[in-house]
Parts: structure tokens; C-alpha cells; sequence
């Protein structure tokens, strides 16, 4: 368990990190997120004491690492950096072996380790233990920054956007790999990326940071459901519109609708369509509540002059309440006898009317939103 | 009489010569480095000095050989010692600035990877930087040692002999015979050194490291 209290950090007057607190339990997966700047990566190194907090406390598993020697900590925590840093002296072997070796592992020890490793990512021991990193790969040279990190066993291991600089097809594969590994071997992992696909595939936990703060710390779900802050919304930008977010009828209506009194009579019906260029009316009862609708057609088929609209109305319109799923409204709009749904308030009071010139411009609204962001 | 003859009549001179001329280099690039090497390793721990060091050792570099070679003969007298002390001398900036540089050039990435997986410096330096900085060091040392084979037919001047000893008698009596005895070898010479150093190079390069070399 890694436990951060009041850590605060600060370069001259350039405030880094304020005031954090946050727990991370052990075997989860925690991504920070964050616009540049924020103080994810800065986060992370005080873990592993690359970089010294002014203020407060760091604990894993309830011991204060500033208590500890900072190199024998960074030997029980794996770090995997953005620019691979493989050795580019040492052979694949040894880049792997490098920690095992600063720990006095013995020869058959460390050399198990290695081959157990390469085998883990698919990478035989004959044909790569021996290459140097510059034969290899992006992406196998990530794989071996993985390795090397993993080579200790350590319980935490620290990932600073470690594919960062890879091709999305590579990545893909590596955020699998490293998501089975970590189930597999139940690390507790911190990765910083600044790339919200990632984290919602990767991440357990995202801790999202702002300007030194954590904004929102939750599952990817409970992200997507509720973003804590615009700025998180934003980053999370297409993700917002898929099946994760609920719509309801209320985002779909157009609230100027015609509404008309039950005892109004039918020429002063007509006049008002004339005049608001409709070709139905909501009529209401005195409470204001709903009563039925009547269109054009069967004004000009059963109005009288004199007869009171309340005497026409028909219930052929659909119903749905403001809160109703968008989806099921939908559908009760396409089959519609009338053309239209009408939206309820809780107290059965007229909130709006849906048609499909409405539905239309509502989603063509929420198109236009994903496309800018 | 050609200067071949010369050589051919005169073996024993040569051998001499060629000899003293050899362990001038050697001496005067052995204590070069021993001084250059572990300065160029405190300057890159110290970068803040780093400039004023190399600064004030690129100045001694530009001193005429023979006003060196003049205080030297004040300071220290006739002989083998003045002369070392300015080869000596001449032979820290290239290996100080190699030093220097390879060490500070190795990719700041790597660095951080080594403290952030449990290194101490001394393991960073002595596992890490030196390996990464070798090629470049190893340079260093070919460059002064090519500068001091030239410089050291100077030291003939004041008494230390070598090859140098045949160019100012040859100069003095104006005999290009001599001269040319002495100045051929020396090139040859530089030409050898250069290369047997350029070989070790090769052998201490490790194959992860060839086609991205940390040369000068």
C-alpha cells in the first residue's frame, strides 16, 4: 500500500505538487492523468525518492521512505521510463539481470529469472538474451525496460508513460501484455500517461491531476459516468458520447411547445396554430396538467364553432417522462402515429414535446460536441 | 647521401632516438590521462567548475611550445624531466575535454534509469558512464598522443633527445639529410600510435554500442 499525506513539492515559486493525499491499495492498477504540467510524473518519482517532497509523507506499507536509504527503496521498486534507458553497453541479459546482480543474486538465481522473463513476453532466451538493445525493436526494447523492472520482484512498479514513443499497433499490444502480467503476478502499478484511451484501458484507479491537485480520483467508470470537472470531461472527450452516458428525453425535447387549455373553443384553436405555425396542440387541464393532444386534422374534421377543444383531444400521442432512457423515447417516436412524443414533469405538468426535427437537432448537437473536442 | 641511407648507417642512433622519442609520448600521455581521466570524472560532478577548468587548460594549450619549453628550462633545468612536464602538460586538454564531455553526453535517460533502479553513483559511474563515455575518452587519448609525438621533437631543444635531437642538428647545420631521419619516423610514428589506439578502441566498444558512437 502506498500512502501519500499533505505531499507538497515546489521549484522556487513554481508550486509542483499541493497538498496530496491519496491511498494507493495493493495489486491495483493506478493510472495518473493530467495535462502537462500537472505533477503526474512529479508524483511518481517522490515515490521511489528520485525526487524529494518539501512537505509531508510518503508511506509504503505503513513505513515513511524518507526513513529508508534511498537506493536499497529504488531496489524494491520496479521503474520503467518513457525513453526505454536500456543499457546500451549491456546485452539484453544483462539489462535484465541488472538488479538481481546489485542485490547479490547468485548466477543460477538471476539467469532462471532472465530466461522466466523473456518467456513471459514471448521473447526465447537463445535467440535474445545475448542482442544488444540496439538490435532490437521499439518495441522489444520496451518489452526488456518491462523485464528489467519486473526482475527483482518487486511488489511496486512504477511506469513513467512508458509507450509513449511506440506506434499505436505496438502500444496496443504491450498495455495487453502488461495488464496480464500485472494480473498475473499481482503487481501494484503506477503509470503516468497523459493519453485517456490508455488509462481507461489500463487503469484500476485514475487519479486525475491539475495544476499540482487531484481533481477526481475513481474507477474508469465512475470517470466516464461523472466526470468531477470540465477539465476531465474534456480529456475524456469521445469517450463521453458512447453507451457509458445516458441520455434521457429531457436532452432530446424542444420546451416551446403550444399549449392550450381544455375549455379553449375551436376557432381560437385554429387561430393560434395559424399564428404559431403548428399542426397540433398540447391541451392542458387547470391544474396545468396533461390532457391530451389534437391536431390539425381533426379540428378541421370534428371542430365546430363553439365546441371546446377538450371534446377532440386524442391519447394516440406517446407519453414518456423527462427522466425516461433517450433510447426507449426514440423508439416510441418512430412508431408514433402522431409524429411526435410528449414529455411529462414528475407532476405530470407538459415539460416538452420531442419531434424528429428535434431528436435530429439534439444529436446533431452531441455529434458536433465530440467532433470539437 | 639519402635520409634512408642515413637510417641504414646509423641504427644504432636511430634506435636510440626512436626509443626516447617513444617513451617521451608514453610517459608524458600516461600522465596526461592519469591527471585528465579522474579530473574529467570530478568536473562532471562539479559541472559549475567545468568551464573555467577546461577554460584555463585550453589557455596553457596556447602557449608557444618554446616559451613553455623556455620557463621549463628556468624552472626545472636541462633534461628528460622539463620536457615531460610540458608534454605533460599539453597532453590534458584533449583527454580533460573528452572526459568531460563523453560523461555529460551520455543520454541523461539512461542516467536516471540507473539512480531509478537502485544504482549508487559510484555503480552509475563505474557501470554506466565510464562504459558509455569510453569511446569518447579513448579518442582523447589518440588525439594527444598524435599532438604529442609532434611536440615532443621540441623537446630535443633542451636537452631530452628523441627523434627531435636529428631535426635541430639538421636544422642547426643546415642538413635536410637529418632533418627528414628525424621527422619521417615521427610522422610514421604518430601514424602508428593513432592507429593501435584506434584498434583498442574498436576492442573496447561493445557491439551494442558500434554505429552509435559517443565520438567527438
Amino acid at each position: 500500500m502506498i500512502r501519500f499525506e499533505n505531499v507538497t513539492k515546489s521549484y522556487g515559486k513554481n508550486v509542483i505538487l499541493r497538498n496530496l493525499n491519496f491511498t494507493i491499495n495493493p495489486g491495483e492498477f493506478v493510472v495518473l492523468i493530467g495535462p502537462s504540467g500537472c505533477g503526474k510524473t512529479t508524483t511518481l518519482k517522490t515515490i521511489n525518492r528520485l525526487i524529494e517532497p518539501d512537505g509531508g509523507k510518503i508511506f509504503i506499507d505503513e513505513k515513511d521512505i524518507t526513513k529508508e536509504n534511498p537506493v536499497e527503496l529504488r531496489r524494491t521498486i520496479g521503474y520503467v521510463i518513457q525513453q526505454i534507458g536500456l543499457f546500451p553497453n549491456m546485452t539484453v541479459e544483462e539489462n535484465i539481470a541488472i538488479v538481481p546482480k546489485l542485490l547479490k543474486y547468485p548466477k543460477e538465481k538471476w539467469q532462471g529469472v532472465v530466461k522466466e522473463l523473456l518467456e513471459l513476453v514471448g521473447m526465447p532466451y537463445e535467440q535474445n538474451a545475448h542482442k544488444y538493445p540496439s538490435e532490437l525493436s521499439g518495441g522489444q526494447q520496451q518489452r526488456i525496460g518491462v523485464l528489467r523492472a519486473l526482475a527483482a520482484s518487486p511488489p511496486i512498479v512504477l511506469m513513467d508513460e512508458p509507450f509513449g514513443a511506440l506506434d499505436p499497433i505496438t502500444r496496443d499490444t504491450l498495455q495487453d501484455e502488461v495488464r496480464r502480467i500485472q494480473k498475473k503476478l499481482k503487481k501494484t502499478i503506477v503509470f503516468v500517461t497523459h493519453d485517456m484511451d490508455e488509462a481507461l484501458k489500463m487503469a484500476d484507479v485514475i487519479v486525475f491531476m491539475d495544476s499540482g491537485k487531484i481533481l477526481q480520483m475513481a474507477s474508469p467508470e465512475e470517470m466516464l459516468r461523472n466526470p468531477a470537472d470540465p477539465l476531465i470531461a474534456e480529456f475524456m472527450g469521445k469517450h463521453m458520447s458512447n453507451a457509458n452516458m445516458i441520455f434521457t428525453a429531457a436532452d432530446f425535447m424542444k420546451t416551446r411547445v403550444t399549449k392550450v387549455s381544455r375549455t379553449t373553443l375551436t376557432l381560437q384553436s385554429i387561430e393560434l396554430m395559424r399564428n404559431r405555425e403548428v399542426n397540433s396542440l398540447l391541451v392542458i387541464n387547470d391544474d396545468d396538467t396533461y390532457f391530451g393532444s389534437v391536431s390539425i386534422e381533426k379540428l378541421r374534421s370534428q371542430g365546430k364553432p363553439g365546441k371546446e377543444i377538450g371534446d377532440m383531444v386524442s391519447d394516440e400521442a406517446p407519453v414518456v417522462n423527462v427522466k425516461d432512457d433517450a433510447r426507449e423515447t426514440f423508439d416510441k417516436l418512430m412508431t408514433s402515429p402522431t409524429g411526435y412524443v410528449v414529455v411529462l414533469n414528475d407532476d405530470a405538468t407538459v415539460a416538452g414535446l420531442i419531434t424528429k426535427t428535434s431528436m435530429t437537432k439534439a444529436m446533431g448537437e452531441a455529434l458536433w460536441g465530440e467532433m470539437s473536442s | 647521401m639519402s635520409w634512408i641511407e642515413f637510417i641504414q648507417n646509423n641504427q644504432a642512433l636511430m634506435i636510440e632516438c626512436l626509443i626516447r622519442h617513444i617513451e617521451l609520448v608514453v610517459i608524458a600521455v600516461g600522465t596526461g590521462m592519469v591527471v585528465s581521466i579522474p579530473m574529467g570524472i570530478f568536473l562532471s560532478r562539479h559541472r559549475k567548475l567545468a568551464n573555467p577548468v577546461l577554460t584555463a587548460t585550453g589557455m596553457i594549450q596556447t602557449i608557444p611550445g618554446l616559451v613553455m619549453l623556455g620557463f621549463a628550462l628556468i624552472l626545472f633545468g636541462i633534461g628528460v624531466l622539463p620536457a615531460l612536464v610540458v608534454l605533460s602538460l599539453y597532453a590534458l586538454l584533449p583527454i580533460l575535454r573528452n572526459t568531460y564531455t563523453g560523461i555529460t553526453e551520455v543520454d541523461k535517460n539512461i542516467i536516471e534509469a540507473a539512480r531509478g533502479i537502485g544504482m549508487t553513483n559510484r555503480q552509475t559511474l563505474f557501470k554506466v558512464e565510464l562504459p558509455l563515455a569510453l569511446s569518447s575518452i579513448i579518442s582523447g587519448i589518440r588525439i594527444s598522443t598524435v599532438y604529442i609525438v609532434s611536440w615532443a621533437t621540441l623537446a630535443g631543444l633542451i636537452g631530452a633527445g628523441g627523434l627531435g635531437d636529428l631535426i635541430w642538428t639538421g636544422l642547426a647545420t643546415y642538413n635536410s639529410v637529418y632533418i627528414l631521419a628525424g621527422a619521417i619516423p615521427s610522422a610514421i610514428l604518430a601514424f602508428i600510435f593513432s592507429g593501435l589506439i584506434g584498434m583498442i578502441q574498436s576492442v573496447f566498444t561493445p557491439r551494442g554500442l558500434r554505429g552509435l558512437r559517443y565520438d567527438i
